[in-house]
């Protein structure tokens, strides 16, 4: 009985941790290029949404997709015309999004469906999982067949897609030229407009991508999940998915652990629900939900590690003449 | 001759009028998209906010808990901290305000419960902005993104004390007993019955004492012109002498006390109770209004009716138009920020060429 514990807490850990991941790695681009990134909690509420409503009018998930990555990228583009060509508060900025799309998603899945702001269920609009070949064969097998049929196996694709995108963000940042031109303008825009690098280009290009990876989340969440839209169902994970990334020192390897670990306090506060533990007896629910947040706050104090984040970060990049 | 800055009038009252023009003109788009009328929902609004005396009382109910927030917001953003964590604050200033009721509502009048409760809650709202505070001052840590984790740590944790603690036995909605009497605040309808059956009271009048002292203190006395010079240029400040840490600290403490004191008016003033969420969101229109009010005493005000009249307005819209439900002025909030404070000087080269046209004219 132990056992099949642990099973399904690194099942549901790798099952919640997605949602993170995309919005952690989406920050990255935009924080590394020097934009602070508040609004993904409005870009994957929004995708979440556009994802959810369209795969149900048009019964195909893929669809969905796009819609959702039509929407965060639009988003983004709003974010960037404010922050880089508007030189505005990037903080301001993120939050009106946030609020905005709270408010926004709610009223037009009230127009649309009429269910409290909520989608119907997507049933088979939903994205399936996936069952490698060998499965049925392997089923019987102790370990071997619940590793490979329901942990590597019986996933949906966007689970495979977030954590392949692990060793492409870190190419990306650290080994190609984007990648390069982002962390100058992070770090030294000034150093990097010298050097002939189009400053406000590159942070529009960053808040693009940003905008892609974010919309996955968003359809993470209604697509594979939950398989309907509820209003704010994002429940702070934006936020949190910031918080991995300083918590990973905008790092890509240490922030996908940061949201493995968030993902690991997801699963670990489901089972320990109702549970009398040693010492400290019956943890409640809502304080197990602080953890990750009061974790963030020690890293943030330098307690546990210091996080430096990229110095040009929030600040308007304006040409010196 | 041209100029390269916008005169006071421009930036103080033409900008934030424009912005404020835009954002609606949006949410007007919106309110036409979902196949309503802009003009007649805005002429509802404005009977059922501002032009009948009840529904005027409701918006100056809901302006007093918007100017606590906003000023918290504002005093910090004058010592260039930017404090997301008003809702926080104002969650735990309430249950401070709480505790001391409870603790003292059978044995005390209310002449004492009331004013010790209202320290409760500045004191605990205050405690609540001390740690960003002393993070930011002491270890370097970014105010905005720790704030940001104590609203969800406030959040949980509410949720816990009030569940374990608070629910009297035998009840199931989550939230603590009814106050007595004696801890509920005078309404204002007593003096003034033109207002009707509104739950405004006389935190409307602390209210606009706070914007006074708010203005007093932060462009009359020692301490506020420290805290300005921190604001616009710390390391000029620090080279003057003064101590930067100490005030970056304190004001967040004010900061915190100030959204505390924004748990009295709704707690206090109306619900007597505390329950699950009550501030539903005032911390963050509490931002909205700092900044466009542009941390100004008198824009904090004209910006907390508004928002007060946007969501007492929008709340008679709702239930006369079933497809503008009451989110619908959460989604215009967000317009209003992204407009008012992001956007803020959209509009100020098209002004500035305007103005400089003017001025070359008259030369000739």
């Amino acid at each position: 009985m132990e056992d099949f514990q642990l099973a399904s807490i690194i099942v549901s850990t790798v099952r919640n941790a997605p949602v993170l991941m995309f919005a952690a790695l989406a920050g990255l681009f935009a924080e590394r290029s020097g934009v602070v990134d508040i609004g993904l909690e409005g870009k994957i509420l929004a995708s979440a949404f556009a994802s959810a409503a369209v795969a149900y009018a048009t019964q195909n998930p893929w669809y969905g997709i796009l819609a959702g990555m039509a929407v965060s990228v639009a988003l983004a583009m709003v974010q960037a015309f404010v922050s880089i060509t508007q030189k505005g508060n990037q903080l301001v900025a993120g939050i009106a999004i946030n609020i905005a799309m709270s408010g926004l998603t709610f009223v037009l899945a009230q127009f649309f469906f009429q269910q409290g702001g909520r989608t119907p269920d997507l049933r088979n609009a939903r994205l399936f999982d996936v069952v490698l070949p060998g499965t049925a064969a392997v089923e019987n097998i102790p370990v071997i067949g619940w590793l490979y049929g329901h942990l590597i196996g019986g996933q949906s694709v966007l689970v495979y897609v977030a954590f392949l995108l692990l060793p492409v963000v870190h190419w990306v940042v650290y080994h190609s030229r984007f990648g390069l031109r982002l962390r100058a303008c992070g770090e030294n825009p000034h150093a990097a407009d010298a050097a002939g690098v189009s400053v406000e280009r590159t942070r529009y290009l960053a808040m693009f991508v940003a905008g892609v990876l974010c919309s996955f989340s968003g359809a993470y969440l209604t697509l594979v999940q939950s398989g309907f839209f509820l209003r704010d169902m994002s429940a702070g994970a934006g936020y949190l998915a910031l918080t991995a990334l300083v918590f990973g020192n905008w790092r890509p390897l240490h922030t996908v652990l940061g949201c493995l670990m968030f993902g690991l306090f997801g699963a670990i506060q489901i089972q320990l629900e109702g549970v009398d533990l040693p010492v400290v007896g019956r943890l409640p629910g809502s304080l197990i939900q602080a953890i990750p947040y009061i974790v963030t706050v020690v890293v943030l104090a330098g307690l546990m590690a210091k996080s430096v984040a990229p110095k040009a970060i929030g600040k308007p990049f304006v040409k010196s003449r | 001759m041209t100029k390269t800055e916008l005169p006071r009038w421009a930036t103080g009252f033409v900008l934030p009028i424009l912005n404020l023009m835009s954002a609606l003109l949006v949410a007007g788009l919106v309110i036409h998209l979902l196949g309503e009328s802009p003009s007649e929902s805005l002429r509802i609004l404005i009977d059922s906010a501002i032009l009948d005396p009840e529904g005027l009382g409701y918006t100056l109910f809901y302006a007093s808990t918007f100017i606590f927030a906003g000023l918290a917001v504002s005093i910090a953003m004058q010592a260039g901290l930017f404090n997301i964590g008003a809702e926080g604050q104002m969650y735990v200033g309430g249950l401070g305000l709480t505790w001391v009721v409870l603790a003292l509502d059978a044995h005390l009048p209310g002449i004492l419960v009331i004013p010790l409760a209202m320290i409760g809650a500045a004191v605990f709202g205050a405690l609540w902005a001390f740690i960003p505070g002393y993070l930011q001052a002491k270890r370097g840590s970014h105010v905005v993104v720790t704030t940001i984790m104590f609203n969800f740590i406030a959040a949980s944790l509410m949720n816990f004390v009030i569940v374990k603690y608070l629910i009297p036995e035998g009840q199931q909605n989550p939230a603590s007993r009814v106050f007595a009497d004696s801890a509920a605040l005078s309404l204002l309808n007593k003096v003034l019955p033109v207002f009707g059956d509104t739950p405004l009271n006389i935190s409307f009048i602390l209210a606009i004492l706070a914007l006074v002292i708010y203005g007093v203190v932060v462009w009359r006395s020692s301490w506020g012109y420290q805290l300005r010079a921190t604001g616009l240029n710390a390391h000029a400040a620090h080279y003057a002498g003064v101590k930067i840490s100490r005030t970056i600290i304190v004001t967040m403490l004010v900061s915190g006390a100030l959204a505390g004191l924004g748990a009295v008016n709704s707690v206090m003033g109306s619900t007597h109770y505390l329950s699950l969420n009550f501030p539903a969101g005032a911390g963050f229109v509490g931002i909205a209004i700092a900044l466009m009010g542009r941390q100004h005493p008198v824009g904090i005000f004209l910006s907390s009716v508004l928002f007060g009249a946007l969501i007492q307005g929008g709340f008679d819209l709702s239930l006369e138009k079933p497809n503008i439900p009451q989110e619908t002025f959460i989604f215009i909030q967000g317009l209003i920020i992204l407009f008012c404070g992001a956007m803020e000087n959209f509009y100020a080269p098209a002004i500035l060429k305007l103005l400089n046209a003017t001025r070359t004219n008259k030369g000739i």
